[in-house]
């Protein structure tokens, strides 16, 4: 953990706070109301650039003086110029995207470097919801029932690690989310942190 | 250019710039306009590092006459909700110039002007005009202030392209660009729509083909319905449907052509209070540079390369669900081309069914969008 991450900051923004280096260019795509670019800019004096749907979220971004784009991550992507940022950022949204696969290649085109987190369908509460209720799971980290869920491209870390292979993509660093808790790396190639591991952030490059 | 050179009507809160005896403006035509003077008002104080001035850039029938009282209508001025003490356009603070554009009919050189070769009014011998020509002019009178960067440019429709043109021509003298329901060129929809008012103007027989002041006439009718085509691309059907629905005027119809419906009576009303403070071929000459404008055009076809000098101008794009003069897709596309270059921006459509003319209305989201935009651009360019 970093000694400058600051009290009651979610999980995730606490690690990716520690992995941005500081005064970098950041491309956050699906920003909500800002709190991840705020923080990034307070505590690591980023450029940032935030990509959101909501009016809403867009007009609290301006709000706290961050630059916004109000748009679609699906669609919008495609009109950011080659390597303009150092990072582009998607906090467990890519599995809500129509073409996950797209996203991430045109996130490596953007950026340098993609900073993505993505909730494990392979976690063992999903293997055993499914396996005991025979049902689609509806676990703390995907709380919706299939009728209601955003999440219409989940995927298992193995499955993850599959698409960055096959987009010839190199993981620098893993990581594995629990609520409450701080972030742990790991090895994605571990036997069992396909189980284990309940949300798992990756920094992506090109190979 | 002194100081001294910019004195010349000048009070407090503005007035009347003459440019120097020996200085034309270049106009995109070919053609140059000397003498020139430009009508402007301000409000708010300059700072001694003069860095918090703030030009807005009026729309197609606007003035310099932006939060004070109209010396023609004695209205509120034309934003005089959005900018003043307190207010998101906060004077206590920034200091506000408008001009009026060139062109115009509010005291800025014009068709109603005197042409120095002839010693009558200008009438159709006054060149044409583009919005690269009114920025231009406005460029010339910011330096002739003393000022060398603006905290920020700010305008709604045409006023949004000029703060485009502003963005493109000037990116060095720009700290902040806000474009509010504007476009990144005219469409054919809207050529049309203005065609449609000029002809209403030139078909009236008291426009004398552009010279009706020596006639001691003026082309009312024509201007008034050209005011009143115009007026109904302001405005969204939802809106209009709901300020007027099928309403009438009196008890029961009239059986013939009186204003029966109230939008009539609405529409006549907007027409001929505009005659009262327009004048026809001013009217014909800006919107013939709205028409000219395609910013795209002025750089290869690529929108992006317009912005490519402008990369740490903060930009902001607005625009409004409704709006069907301007609609949503074309900010976004301001937007993709300042993507696309790099620059700083953000953009947000404000859902209203007030159409066009929202950002002169009461909207909760846009005041506070820009009130945020503001205090963070002032607090990053070191304002107190």
């Amino acid at each position: 953990m970093s000694p400058s991450r600051p009290a009651g900051v979610r999980e995730d923004f606490a690690e990716i706070l520690r992995l941005v280096q500081p005064g970098s260019r950041v491309l956050d795509v699906g920003c909500e109301d800002g709190e991840l670019l705020e923080l990034l800019t307070r505590e690591r004096t980023v450029d940032g650039q935030g990509l959101e749907l909501s009016p809403e979220n867009v007009a609290a971004c301006l709000a706290k003086g961050l630059a916004v784009v109000q748009g679609d991550g699906d669609r919008d992507l495609d009109y950011f110029p080659t390597k303009a940022f150092d990072y582009a950022v998607l906090s467990k949204t890519l599995q809500q995207m129509r073409e996950p696969r797209h996203v991430l290649s045109e996130l490596l085109r953007i950026a340098d470097r993609a900073i993505v987190s993505v909730p494990n369908f392979g976690h063992w509460r999903m293997r055993v919801s499914l396996m005991t209720r025979g049902r689609m799971p509806e676990t703390r980290a995907l709380p919706d029932p299939w009728w209601r869920t955003p999440n219409i491209h989940l995927c298992t870390l193995k499955d993850f690690t599959d698409l960055c292979r096959s987009l010839n993509l190199k993981i620098e660093t893993c990581a594995a989310l629990t609520a409450g808790k701080p972030a742990r790396t790991f090895d994605p190639a571990g036997i069992l942190e396909n189980w284990r591991a309940e949300t798992a952030l990756f920094v992506l490059s090109k190979a | 250019m002194t100081k001294a050179a910019a004195k010349s009507v000048e009070t407090e809160d503005g007035g009347t710039w003459r440019f120097p005896a020996n200085r034309a403006l270049r106009l995109d035509s070919g053609a140059r306009l000397a003498p020139l003077e430009i009508a402007y008002k301000t409000y708010g104080a300059l700072n001694a590092d003069k860095t918090n001035a703030v030009l807005v850039c009026h729309a197609l029938t606007g003035d310099q006459h932006l939060a004070s009282t109209h010396p023609v209508t004695g209205k509120p001025g034309w934003w005089d909700r959005f900018v003043g003490p307190g207010r998101p356009l906060d004077t206590s603070r920034y200091f506000v110039i408008c001009t009026n554009v060139i062109g115009g009919c509010m005291g800025s050189t014009g068709p109603a002007s005197t042409d120095p070769a002839t010693g009558a009014p200008y009438g159709l011998t006054f060149p044409v005009i583009t919005i690269g020509d009114m920025v231009r002019a406005q460029a010339m009178l910011i330096e002739a202030l003393g000022i060398e960067s603006l905290f920020a440019v700010i305008g709604g429709s045409m006023g949004g392209m000029q703060v485009l043109q502003w963005a493109a021509d000037y990116p060095d003298k720009l700290f902040s660009a806000i474009c509010i329901a504007a476009a990144p060129r005219h469409s054919a929809q809207n050529i049309a729509f203005h065609e449609v008012g000029r002809q209403a103007i030139m078909a009236d027989p008291d426009w004398r083909g552009g010279a009706y002041e020596a006639a001691g006439v003026r082309p009312e009718k024509g201007l008034a319905v050209a005011r009143m085509a115009a007026h109904i691309t302001y405005l969204s059907e939802a809106a209009l449907q709901r300020k007027f629905g099928r309403e009438l005027q009196r008890d029961g119809l009239s059986w013939g052509f009186d204003a029966d419906f109230q939008v009539e009576s609405y529409l006549r009303h907007q027409g001929t209070s505009f005659v009262d403070r327009f004048d026809a071929n001013s009217y014909l000459y800006i919107t013939r540079a709205l028409d000219y404008f395609d910013l795209a055009a002025q750089h290869e076809g690529v929108l992006a390369q317009a912005f490519q000098a402008a990369r740490k101008v903060r930009f902001c794009v607005l625009s409004f669900s409704s709006d069907w003069l301007y609609p949503t897709p074309e900010s976004r596309e301001i937007v993709r081309a300042l993507n696309a270059a790099g620059a700083r921006a953000s953009f947000v459509e404000i859902e209203t069914d007030k159409g066009h003319d929202a950002f002169f209305l009461d909207e909760p989201q846009l005041d506070a969008a820009l009130k945020g935009f503001f205090s963070a651009g002032a607090q990053a360019r070191g304002l107190k």
